[in-house]
């Protein structure tokens, strides 16, 4: 506890040490460790695979232009508001696309990623299809000096991404957060005990789809400029997401943690290669589904037995598990 | 000495953690048919899905006709001649009535039945050839599955719990087809709650209980109390 | 006039989209696997044409005798040395392969023949037309939508009255039990995609005759496709038939309104008739 403390206080203190590169590039690793985090929630233990998270990252960004540039908001609000938002128009989506069972939802997740995309490519005040930068009096608001706004938007993804780890994982950890994995174990199982699983994925998904949106925002306040391929990027905002968790663990805590510290590793040093480092790393995520499906968590906990937050209760008991 | 078919070496089977067949020995011959009897949950069902292939075992643990087939898959087992009518009817829902029995000699093993002898032995069927299968009735039902394992022309059929659930009438029917189908040369296992049943028709009898053999003997010799005390464990 | 000819159009459109949902509509029903890679099969199956059209100079039609069976191979393969192990109850493996599998074959063909638009040149056929009561139709897409019906309905033969088809149906419905009839089923799976892929290649074929494909154009076939059988309703084909002409008449009308407003007319016919009916139009009845 005392080492993680120590452990964000530096990284907190990161815009005095490292340069403007390396900021940068921590923060947007804060950022996908928290997409991460929101992803291995929906897949790993409320059992929605969804490919189609783009959706609720672009809608963000766009948000947050939208807002800032014709509600005249500071950029810190409109991201807070692009979130409820989110959170409103994500149980309309829902209803309709938890219709579609198991993998056809996953499907249907990306046609809502699409329709998002297309209905914000037809708005033209907001660039239309080619997209829009985001005005100067707005970036000034955030912070007069250039290195002040980014090290805000630094704090703010270093920020967003302790609040998105400690809200999942306190989430798990109370009642509701147990009926979630009761549910993943057994959806039968689960409704026998009463719980109703409907309206604690519908929870589920809309807590997400919130701090997507939130994420998102802050995404493209350091951007500072969106389009519609951009903002809804299958690749960008779920491909490499999905990556991350499944190398990482999928339905482990840890995972994403080292998912996404592989990630920017495994990037950093195959960046040169282009198409070829994407091409290993769908290869990594199959080979890592086949043969090792928790991922890199799992083969280091089944060779440790450690724990970094401790989510599972041992069974106190001696008497072996007979079965049915 | 007719030629042992089937042999069982200290068979083990397992589902996960939970063992239910403990070192299972058995020795069956050349047109024989052997009962399998024993109270629920003491392996009678495992024991066929084990022989079937549908639970892997040790290579050695099961030797067909001197061929180790402990570890192969169910579909080369039934390739190799060996048919099981499981519990519960387990008929194709998709499929006809004909389909489904069609199916069964897919495998295209040449032997005495076909389409027209199963027809044949159930007229029945014949007349609903062409209705989905699950709209028959249980003892129908029960029919097209012992004329899809048919089908296969196997060596060694196995039977499994096939009174279960139907009316006394149409498990007599199905009783009284049992002589027509053996009478072929064919060499039978069958599992049975009911031990009248078992033991009128069959020529040996092996008694399971809680995973092992307790009882073993031919069925003009054994005695009704033995097989009281084998079926139920009650020490005397 | 003009509306009309939109409606003939999108008809005729549906018929290249039932192609796209036909090889997903066939995997799911057998073995129920949802291949989020059958867009980017679609756009390999193009660039296939494009090879063997550009290397042997024929036509791509007469490619379609290189492609199909390469396309099938390759989906044998692909199933019994991958797939195969990610079926069972938990959902997500078959789903994240696939999914890994997408990122595969887009990042390959991308590496392979770049990201430039590429296009099937199928001579004087494109331009044809015929006169059809007043109206002007594309021998093209008359065609497709011909190919269309026919591979339908070779599925619905294949499906409904071949040994292999009665296999499938068998496999899908309890596959230990039809392991006991003497099918193996990662064999018969392998077939299901071989027959699935072989589908697609004629898709991507026509896809590359029709309009011009790039690398990424693959996830955008998977949602028609997808779209088609959703709407047709679950495990009928002659339903994603008709669900791929109600998406390509939504798609040329909404065109036809304002040209931005194509794809997402498509994708809101699709949301009406998930909220309307959620089991889609022509869902296969029960036994």
């Amino acid at each position: 506890m005392i080492i993680a403390a120590i452990g964000v206080l530096i990284l907190a203190a990161a815009p005095w040490w490292a340069g403007r590169a390396e900021l940068r590039l921590l923060g947007e690793i804060y950022l996908y460790l928290a997409l991460a985090y929101l992803w291995n929630l929906m897949a790993g233990y409320a059992g929605l695979v969804s490919v189609g998270q783009q959706a609720y990252v672009g809608f963000g960004g766009y948000m947050l232009f939208a807002l800032t540039m014709f509600g005249g908001l500071h950029p810190i609000a409109a991201v807070l508001a692009a979130g409820v938002i989110a959170a409103l128009l994500s149980v309309p989506v829902a209803a309709l696309i938890f219709r579609l069972k198991g993998a056809y939802f996953a499907i249907g997740t990306w046609v809502t990623a699409e329709v998002f995309r297309l209905s914000f490519a037809q708005v033209s005040s907001l660039g239309g299809g080619s997209g829009s930068s985001l005005p100067v009096n707005v970036v000034k608001s955030l912070a007069a000096s250039r290195s002040g706004r980014e090290a805000l938007s630094y704090w703010l993804a270093l920020g967003s991404a302790i609040v998105v780890i400690a809200c999942v994982y306190l989430f798990l950890r109370s009642r509701r957060g147990l009926t979630l994995t009761a549910i993943r174990d057994s959806e039968v199982a689960a409704a026998g005990l009463g719980i109703n699983i409907w309206r604690t994925k519908l929870e589920v998904y809309v807590v997400t789809s919130a701090f997507t949106a939130i994420i998102g925002g802050l995404i493209f306040l350091q951007k500072l400029r969106i389009s519609p391929d951009a903002a809804f990027s299958v690749n960008d905002w779920t491909a490499f997401v999905i990556f991350i968790v499944v190398i990482g663990g999928i339905g482990t805590l840890e995972g994403p943690i080292i998912g996404t510290i592989l990630f920017f590793l495994l990037r950093e040093t195959l960046a040169d290669l282009g198409t070829v480092y994407l091409i290993v790393l769908g290869v990594l995520a199959i080979v890592i589904m086949l043969k090792a499906p928790k991922g890199v968590w799992g083969l280091i906990r089944s060779r440790f037995d450690l724990e970094l937050f401790p989510l599972s209760y041992r069974v106190k008991t001696d008497t072996p598990d007979k079965g049915a | 000495m007719p030629e042992p078919i089937l042999q069982l070496r200290v068979l083990d089977a397992h589902y996960g953690d939970f063992q239910a067949l403990f070192g299972i020995d058995m020795d069956v011959s050349d047109g024989e048919v052997i009962a399998i009897i024993g109270a629920n949950g003491a392996g009678k069902t495992t024991l066929m899905r084990s022989i079937s292939g549908l639970l892997p075992n040790a290579a050695a643990q099961i030797v067909y006709r001197g061929q180790p087939i402990g570890a192969l898959r169910a579909d080369q087992i039934a390739q190799s001649g060996i048919a099981l009518v499981p519990e519960g009817r387990q008929l194709f829902p998709s499929l006809s009535v004909e389909e489904n029995l069609l199916i069964g000699g897919q495998v295209g093993r040449k032997g005495p039945w076909s389409l027209e002898q199963i027809f044949q032995l159930f007229p029945v069927l014949k007349e609903r050839r062409n209705q989905a299968a699950t709209t028959l009735s249980g003892g129908q039902q029960q029919m097209v599955a012992i004329g899809r394992a048919l089908m296969a022309n196997p060596d060694l059929i196995l039977f499994d719990e096939i009174s279960l659930g139907l009316a006394p009438v149409i498990i007599k029917t199905i009783y009284d087809a049992l002589p027509q189908i053996v009478g072929q040369g064919m060499t039978a296992m069958l599992v049975e709650q009911d031990i009248t049943k078992a033991l009128s028709v069959s020529s040996r009898v092996y008694c399971l209980q809680e995973g092992r053999v307790s009882l073993e003997g031919r069925t003009e010799t054994i005695d009704r109390d033995d097989i009281t005390r084998a079926y139920f464990g009650t020490e005397s | 006039m003009d509306w009309i000819s939109a409606l003939v159009q999108g008809t005729l459109l549906g018929g290249l989209y039932a192609l796209f949902a036909a090889g997903l509509s066939l995997i799911f029903g057998v073995m129920r696997l949802v291949n989020i890679a059958h867009g980017d099969l679609i756009v390999l199956a193009a660039y296939m044409g494009l090879s063997t059209t550009v290397m042997l100079g024929i036509h791509p039609f007469v490619a379609l005798l290189i492609v199909i069976p390469a396309m099938a191979g390759a989906g044998y393969c692909l199933q019994r040395a991958v797939l195969n192990q990610t079926l069972g109850d938990d959902i997500l493996p078959p789903l994240l392969v696939t999914f890994g599998l997408s990122v595969i074959l887009q990042n390959a063909l991308l590496e392979g023949y770049s990201a430039d638009p590429q296009k099937l040149s199928a001579g004087g056929v494109e331009t044809a037309s015929v006169q059809l009561g007043g109206l002007s139709i594309g021998v093209l897409p008359l065609l497709t939508f011909l190919i269309a019906v026919a591979v339908i309905a070779g599925l619905q033969f294949i499906f409904y009255r071949t040994a292999i088809g009665r296999a499938f149906r068998a496999v899908s419905d309890n596959a230990d039990i039809a392991q006991l009839m003497g099918l193996n089923k990662a064999h018969i799976f392998g077939l299901a995609m071989a027959l699935a892929l072989a589908v697609t290649a004629i898709a991507g074929i026509l896809l590359g005759v029709r309009t011009s494909f790039d690398p990424s154009v693959g996830g955008a076939r998977l949602i028609f496709g997808f779209e088609a059988v959703i709407i047709g309703g679950l495990g009928n084909l002659w339903g994603t038939l008709a669900g791929g002409v109600i998406l390509g008449v939504a798609q040329t009308l909404g065109a036809k309104v304002d040209p931005g407003w194509q794809l997402l007319a498509g994708h809101v016919a699709f949301l009406v008739v998930l909220a309307v009916r959620p089991n889609g139009l022509f869902p296969r009845v029960a036994h």
